[in-house]
């Protein structure tokens, strides 16, 4: 049989596509004074001299990547040895988001098949009461966990008069704490783009992978994970990356010894103790690692879509 | 068919009820092995649900299925020998061709190896050889349509569902599929069960049809017995095109009916089942009346209008009893067409009419 000319039914952008040039421009415009101009600036100020009243001397130095990676002995003269602190930080923060990440799946996957597998107007109530708590200040929700989870909080206090527990369970200033943090505020960014994707699922793919004999386990690993592949991906790069910047719930809820990245920058430019160039370079850092991710991702999109 | 063959899949006074809504209501059908069987009916007829039924995507509210003998009510689709080509095909979007085909023989515990050689097989049944390694969004709708079958027909199932098929495929391309189906059917001996509401596919693939309306059987047979043999004025209506003339019935005796017809002339025809005596309804096929001079013919009347259909001419008569009546006539040059406006005798043999039950 002949094989017959591919046109798509549901239309083609290719007539419309012209109009979008001239609209696009403030975006562009924006895109190009409010991220290129300042990340091009934090580059170049990874690379100056630090002020010691905070700021930055204008004089060429690679002294602030030397101090995240080297150590030199407290006067700098000794042979260097790498420097495990900040290292070690970025390691629990990767570490960190990722577990979210991992969480906000195992939670947010149910959670999102379950809102979009409903009918009609209970569809929209749900999604409505996932996003409630995202109208609130995500520093007050912060501040609110911290006060539930303290040794002698609601949550403790609830335990310990029903006979569950005899003594107050610890959890503030724990990396479970941090975890717990990290998990409610990036939670919907995992549900919403599974629910787009599970949305637009056709179940005749799982009626038609059980009558091929395939157990319910298997046509989810086999069938519905890999259509639905696009938004899980997008959610996971949506709590990650912002996870692994995060610094209101380490702050809130880790305490010092639960530092994560987004800290370790935010104190870099706070008051005199502060150090700029430091703090620049460890978000280049930072920016190249999620660079990385994101490469990882666009290169899984393209493979999606044959 | 002879009566004795094997049944396939035996369907008990199956009722199906989607809340208030019944779909199905005490239908009864015998599938014999090796048939192709079609389940007709308009949308809304029940012929899907009777087929999510059998494949197990919906459970049976009433009544029992069994498959060569065994009830299959408490198996799950997948733990039963019977695949499915769905009607947007349902293809594995990230699977190419190769292993959209593959996935039941690999979920039947089959080794790649061996796997892979029925698939080949199978596409070459269905003529897509070439497109092996292609995915399901670079294939056209006549392509999908064949690698759904494909993949249907791998597992070597004893029944196969089909799905409406075809709606999605473009006229031309339907008639060429229609007689590979049918081929193919004959070929593997698979029992096909078909689900259409397009009546000239019924017709031409099918051993028997089992028409549906209202979530009822309303007949079963062969092409030739529900196009000539209707049991009732839906069926007579629904398959092919008919006329209805109004007659009254004066005896009703083994299966005969004699019936008056509007302006005086008697005649003796079949009956359908449960026919009674008094007014009915008398089922003639255009194709069957010819038009004769006045006042020579079994009916009268004048003629309306023509319509122009390339192969045949149909000619609309109103009857001197105020109905109209189509007469199907070949469109060949050696036949004289009455004018508009001209009186006309309709003639037709006994065995044409089929007097039916309301």
């Amino acid at each position: 049989m002949a094989e017959l000319p591919k046109v798509n039914p549901e239309g083609s952008a290719k007539t419309y596509s012209g109009f979008g040039i001239p609209l696009i421009f403030p975006a562009w415009i924006i895109i190009g004074f409010f991220l290129v101009i300042p990340v091009a600036m934090m580059l170049v100020y990874s690379f100056l001299t630090k002020e010691f009243r905070g700021g930055v001397i204008w004089e060429f130095s690679i002294s602030a990547y030397d101090q995240f990676f080297l150590y030199r002995g407290l006067f700098g003269d000794s042979p260097p040895v790498i420097e495990w602190t900040y290292i070690s930080i970025f390691w629990r923060s990767i570490w960190q988001a990722g577990l979210a990440t991992f969480c906000c799946l195992i939670i947010g996957f149910p959670t999102a098949w379950f809102i979009a597998t409903r009918t009609g107007r209970n569809k929209t109530i749900w999604l409505f009461l996932i996003t409630i708590p995202y109208w609130v200040n995500l520093l007050i929700r912060t501040i609110s966990m911290k006060f539930l989870i303290r040794d002698n909080g609601p949550l403790n206090e609830f335990f310990l008069s029903i006979g569950l527990i005899s003594e107050p369970f610890h959890i503030i200033n724990t990396n479970f704490a941090v975890q717990l943090g990290l998990f409610y505020s990036y939670l919907p960014f995992m549900v919403l783009p599974i629910y787009a994707a599970v949305e637009r699922y056709n179940f005749a793919l799982s009626e038609a992978a059980a009558d091929l004999y395939a157990s319910r386990t298997v046509t989810l690993f086999k069938v519905i994970l890999p259509t639905v592949r696009p938004g899980i991906v997008a959610g996971c790069i949506l709590v990650f990356v912002p996870s692994l910047g995060a610094f209101l719930a380490p702050d809130l809820l880790g305490g010092a010894k639960n530092f994560m990245i987004g800290s370790l920058i935010e104190e870099q430019f706070k008051g005199a103790a502060g150090n700029w160039p430091f703090g620049a370079a460890a978000s280049m850092i930072l920016l190249s690692l999620v660079l990385i991710v994101l490469t990882f991702y666009a290169r899984n999109q393209t493979k999606g879509q044959i | 068919m002879s009566k004795d063959k094997e049944i396939s899949v035996d369907i008990q006074n199956v009722t199906k009820s989607f809340g208030a809504f019944t779909a199905l209501n005490g239908v009864s059908l015998d599938i014999r092995d090796n048939e192709f069987f079609t389940l007709l009916g308009p949308s809304g007829c029940g012929k899907t649900t009777l087929l999510r039924l059998i494949a197990g995507f919906e459970e049976v509210t009433n009544g029992a299925i069994h498959l060569y003998g065994q009830n299959i009510a408490d198996l799950l689709p997948n733990e039963r020998p019977i695949n499915t080509v769905f009607q947007q095909y349902a293809l594995f979007p990230h699977m190419n061709v190769t292993d959209n085909v593959m996935f039941g023989l690999l979920r039947l515990g089959h080794d790649t190896s061996k796997a892979k050689a029925r698939v080949g097989e199978v596409l070459e049944l269905v003529r897509l050889s070439d497109f092996a390694d292609r995915m399901p969004s670079q294939l056209s709708g006549g392509q999908q349509q064949r690698v759904a079958l494909a993949r249907a027909l791998a597992p070597s199932p004893k029944v196969l569902l089909l799905d409406e098929p075809l709606s999605a495929l473009d006229l031309k391309l339907r008639q060429a599929v229609r007689l590979e189906l049918k081929q193919i059917q004959v070929q593997t001996g698979i029992t096909f069960i078909f689900v259409t509401h397009d009546q000239e596919e019924a017709l031409t693939m099918s051993d028997r049809i089992a028409v549906l309306e209202g979530g009822r059987v309303q007949q079963v047979g062969s092409a030739r017995e529900i196009y000539e043999a209707p049991e009732n004025k839906f069926v007579a209506d629904f398959i092919g095109e008919t006329n209805l003339i109004d007659v009254t019935v004066s005896n009703v005796e083994k299966r005969k009916g004699s019936c008056v017809l509007p302006g005086g002339a008697q005649i003796i025809c079949s009956a359908a089942e449960g026919a009674l005596v008094g007014s009915g309804h008398l089922s003639i096929r255009p194709e069957r009346i010819k038009i004769t001079a006045s006042g020579k013919g079994m009916l009268e009347g004048k003629t309306v209008r023509h319509i122009y259909l390339g192969t045949d001419l149909h000619i609309e008569v109103s009857l001197t009893s105020g109905s109209r009546v189509t007469v199907r006539m070949q469109n060949s040059t050696q036949i004289k067409i009455p004018n508009v406006g001209q009186s006309v005798g309709l003639d037709f043999e006994a065995s044409s009419a089929r007097l039916l039950v309301d």
